[in-house]
């Protein structure tokens, strides 16, 4: 695990497959991840995508990636890299494609795909095993029709279909789902979360997975200035965030084993993280909702208690708000 | 020809068809009554007689998409399905064709729930009518080997690179025996060169595909593409027919005729029911009544100017639909009636017969009461009349004394 190319940010490398003009929003961070993402894959590249925000980086007849993009449809992603992985390796094997024109089979989605409505299709491809890597950009909603709530949405966000009202002043009350330990329930080869704030954490994952033959999984945090409502400029800021109050933990399996590749050894408090964010604005006006903030900052300590006992180290949690 | 037939079941007949054609790859998923077709073909794989990976997916809707993107990628691709599977990948029907993805699919035919049955009607296949593949309607299981090939030589084309349905009944093909020639390997290969994809994806040349389009006028700029190209298919389907038969004899058309040259009273059918009905009508030719019948083998591209050519000069006729659209009635007696508009000598008389949904057996005399309307008909002078729904009074019995079986009290009909 000592072996890697990158250990600082000079080491990103410099070759960019995301050309100018891509019609997305600004600081989108699903859109830099995939860029970071694509810079450590290299360019001999397929991406397969189901319907999100990133969809529209390709409107006929235009094409912003230096790589190939196969858009299938919401539900099924994984089975369309399936196809595209399995004509490769037959092609590959009766000689009728010499091994250099091979490519990297690479779904990308949002989290209404990937927790939701694709989720079948995702259990189905890494049971078989399939030779795929797979890359959420999680912005814990339907983003590209206009913020409504998905399983992805975290407690407390406001969404258009879990809006702050009179009935349910909190927004979503639902926990989100834990994709992470579902995909690691399949026993992948690799799964990890990720931010775009750590981009050398990132890059050393996904380098680390690209020995591996099978499943190879990643979550990355996406801030997304149009949905969670914060000015584009923020977006790296917000995402570190996630990560110090211990909101979005950096971790990854291999095999099932999970390690955390970086542990906050004293957490911020979450309100630190929330009031960035008009998503969870309601929480704070017209009238503090404290209750919530608390249990929000529970579940974010409780889960680093466990962390911290299974490493026998000790991790500073943020104290409660008063 | 240089085989003899062998029994085989309509299933069967479709493994062969995929296996002759060389299919490499095959997606599957189980589903009643198609699921002998990919076990027929895991065996073969395993035995090692056939080179073509089959890989089960978790559902059809994954099933199709793989199949589009394995196609896309230049593989020849085969793969099955039936009813509540091809509405449960329904929307990969239209992603598939608007990839241009030239992929063969058997859909082994069976009533839509609810209720849920497992018998056959056309309501399924129908369903995918618009979606732009290729639909060839078997009535035999010779038909049904035949067909995969022709629809790849067809699908495969330059001129249309358009996905294909080869449907075949439920139950009526799927699980009888009927005597099938297999095709001789080395004819067949020469029949339907290898395939090769355009623009697949390579390293060495990157490609977009599935792209989103802004604005109605690409999207419609698309649709019309693809139409013109689903269009071109009936000619290559001739075309392909006519080099079949030089190879193997038997000549296929999009509609062709039984008893029909001189025919006054004319019924039109598709898939295996047409049997039946070529059984009556010679019962009717031996009565003296100037019977024929029509077989509809493509409905699409629909076969429009055929059908109205073959149909011009009748007295009457009855078209008969397998299928109903709810609200509306037969979806292709609409259809013929389509085509006839507009032909100068178009039969007065057009009767839509709706019979065989979910599999109900239809009896000869059922069928024969079709020719007695439309000799009533004639000698009535009605022009517009109504659907004629195929259902027997022992069949209403039937139902009444289960109900009662069952415990239900009152039994009320209307008649
Ligand atoms: S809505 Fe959010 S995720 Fe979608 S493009 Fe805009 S910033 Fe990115």
């Amino acid at each position: 695990m000592s072996e890697t190319r990158f250990k600082t940010l000079r080491d990103t490398p410099l070759e960019d497959y995301l050309t100018p003009g891509s019609p997305l929003c600004a600081g989108c961070g699903g859109q830099l991840g995939l860029r970071i993402f694509h810079k450590v894959l290299g360019r001999n590249v397929v991406f397969v995508n189901a319907a999100g925000c990133l969809t529209l980086m390709f409107v006929y007849p235009y094409a912003p990636l230096r790589s190939s993009w196969m858009y299938t449809a919401f539900a099924s992603a994984p089975a369309g890299a399936q196809g595209i992985r399995d004509a490769l390796d037959i092609l590959l094997a009766k000689h009728r494609i010499e091994p250099d024109e091979d490519l990297k089979v690479v779904v990308v989605t949002g989290d209404g795909a990937a927790y939701d409505i694709g989720l079948q299709a995702t259990s189905g491809a890494i049971q078989r095993g399939l030779d795929f890597y797979y890359f959420v950009y999680d912005n814990e909603a339907y983003g590209n029709t206009g913020f409504q709530w998905s399983s992805a949405t975290p407690v407390g966000s406001s969404t258009t279909t879990t809006p702050s009202s009179r009935f349910s002043p909190a927004g979503s009350l639902a926990e989100k789902k834990d994709l992470f330990e579902i995909w690691r329930a399949h026993k992948p080869p690799y799964v990890a979360t990720v931010s775009v704030a750590h981009a050398v954490d990132m890059m050393r994952k996904i380098e680390r997975s690209m020995g591996m033959r099978g499943p190879k999984l990643f979550i990355a945090l996406a801030p997304c200035p149009t949905g969670w409502g914060f000015d584009p400029s923020e977006a790296i800021r917000i995402a570190k965030l996630a990560v110090e109050t211990g909101v979005w933990p950096l971790k990854e399996a291999i095999n099932g084993e999970t390690r955390h590749t970086y542990i906050p050894r004293a957490l911020r408090p979450v309100e630190e993280y929330l009031k960035t964010q008009a998503r969870f604005a309601h929480l704070f006006k017209p009238k503090k909702q404290q209750e919530i903030i608390n249990m929000i900052q529970e579940r974010v300590n409780e889960y680093w208690l466990r962390v911290a006992e299974a490493e026998g180290i000790t991790i500073k949690l943020a104290t409660e708000v008063k | 020809m240089r085989h003899k037939a062998v029994m085989l079941t309509g299933n069967a007949a479709a493994a062969w068809g995929a296996r002759l054609a060389r299919a490499e790859y095959i997606p599957a998923y189980p589903i009643t009554p198609q699921t002998e077709i990919i076990e027929t073909l895991t065996k073969w794989i395993q035995e090692g007689e056939m080179d073509a990976k089959l890989v089960q997916l978790e559902s059809e809707h994954s099933m199709l998409t793989a199949a589009g993107t394995a196609s896309l990628t230049g593989v020849r691709v085969f793969t099955a399905t039936s009813s509540q599977g091809l509405l449960y990948g329904f929307e990969m029907l239209y992603n598939i064709a608007g990839w241009r993805a030239p992929l063969v699919l058997v859909n082994v035919s069976r009533a839509l729930a609810a209720p849920i049955s497992l018998e056959p009607d056309h309501n399924d296949v129908l369903a995918a009518r618009d979606s732009g593949f290729i639909q060839l309607h078997a009535e035999t299981c010779q038909e049904v080997l035949d067909f995969i090939l022709l629809a790849y030589r067809v699908a495969e084309d330059r001129r249309v690179m358009l996905p294909a349905i080869v449907n075949m009944d439920g139950f009526y093909l799927s699980f009888t025996r009927e005597p099938v020639k297999i095709r001789e390997q080395d004819l067949v290969d020469e029949f339907l060169p290898h395939y090769s994809a355009v623009n697949p994806f390579r390293a060495s040349r990157h490609v977009a595909k599935g792209s989103a389009v802004v604005g109605g006028h690409i999207y419609s700029y698309f649709k019309y593409h693809m139409h013109e190209a689903l269009r071109r298919a009936h000619d290559v389907f001739i075309e392909a027919a006519r080099s079949f038969s030089r190879k193997f004899g038997e000549l296929y058309h999009p509609v062709s005729g039984y008893m029909l040259d001189d025919a006054e009273y004319v019924l039109v059918m598709s898939n295996s029911f047409a049997t039946l009905g070529k059984h009556v009508v010679k019962l009717m030719r031996q009565r003296g009544v100037p019977a024929g019948l029509l077989k509809i083998s493509m409905i699409r591209p629909f076969p429009a100017e055929e059908i109205a050519n073959s149909l011009k000069g009748r007295k009457a006729v009855a078209v008969f639909d397998q299928n109903i659209s709810l609200g509306l009635g037969g979806i292709i007696y609409n259809e013929v009636l389509g085509a006839l508009y507009g032909c100068p000598k178009r039969p007065e008389i057009v009767l839509s017969v709706i019979g065989g949904v979910g599999g109900k057996w239809l009896s000869v005399e059922e069928m024969e009461k079709i020719f007695d309307e439309l000799k009533r008909l004639e000698r009535s002078g009605i022009t517009k009349p109504r659907p004629l729904f195929l259902f027997r009074r022992d069949e209403l019995t039937h139902i009444e004394r289960v109900l009662k079986l069952a415990g239900t009290i009152e039994v009320s009909h209307h008649e």
